[in-house]
């Protein structure tokens, strides 16, 4: 019988998983998006979700246990202000898990956790990436012409 | 110990082994881009997932 037998054990001791499980969900409330394998974002989910309706309480009393739990005051800090707002009336189902296919190495199934709530967030952080990659692109391509210019004989 | 009293032949081994085939992924069209992509995955050609960028894909 598999009767109580929940989550997955991630080839770890008990501590050395609440220790995971603690950094993953700090990473998470920190950056909004995380990037791990499908089995620690699928079990980051039942870590945090909790966490964070206990923390949607904000009385004293839940500060202090989720803080026990947590043991970041930065990480407090984002979850009890920006998350908590943005957040708003949703109940419960606070994080995403899209899958991105397996890894190359160790062909591990790589996914991403994100805040359901931080879609504008990390879409604009996103976008002003794109376009910074695009801006060094442009700045290269006019390094090398500028370049080649330079000495026309010599590359040919 | 009880053992097997025969070398099992090339043939019944062979035979036993016709059945272990591998299984095509299930593909289907990325609605951004139309490459090919697994289901419920990001599409790797444009990193798009309902109908919002993942990542952005290299080169």
């Amino acid at each position: 019988m598999r009767h109580q037998v929940k989550g997955r054990k991630l080839k770890r001791t008990a501590t050395h998983r609440d220790a995971l499980l603690r950094n993953l969900a700090m990473s998470l409330i920190l950056h909004k998006r995380i990037k791990t394998t499908v089995a620690k974002a699928k079990e980051l989910r039942t870590f945090v979700e909790p966490l964070i309706t206990k923390a949607r309480k904000g009385d004293l009393n839940s500060k202090r246990l989720v803080m026990s739990v947590l043991r970041n005051k930065d990480a407090g800090k984002v979850l009890f202000g920006e998350v908590i707002e943005k957040i708003g009336e949703r109940k419960g189902g606070y994080t995403r898990v899209i899958k991105l296919g397996n890894r190359l190495g160790d062909a591990a199934e790589v996914a991403v956790v994100e805040l359901v709530d931080f879609n504008a967030v990390i879409n604009e952080a996103a976008s002003s990436k794109k376009e910074e990659k695009a801006q060094k692109k442009e700045e290269k391509k006019a390094k090398k012409a500028a370049e080649q210019k330079a000495l026309p004989p010599e590359s040919k | 110990m009880p053992n097997p009293k025969r070398k099992m032949s090339k043939t019944r081994r062979d035979k036993r082994r016709t059945h272990y085939k591998a299984t095509a992924p299930t593909l289907s069209k990325c609605s951004n881009c139309g490459e090919l992509k697994l289901a419920h995955h990001v599409c790797p050609s444009c990193g798009y997932f309902a109908g919002r960028s993942m990542f952005i894909p290299k080169n």
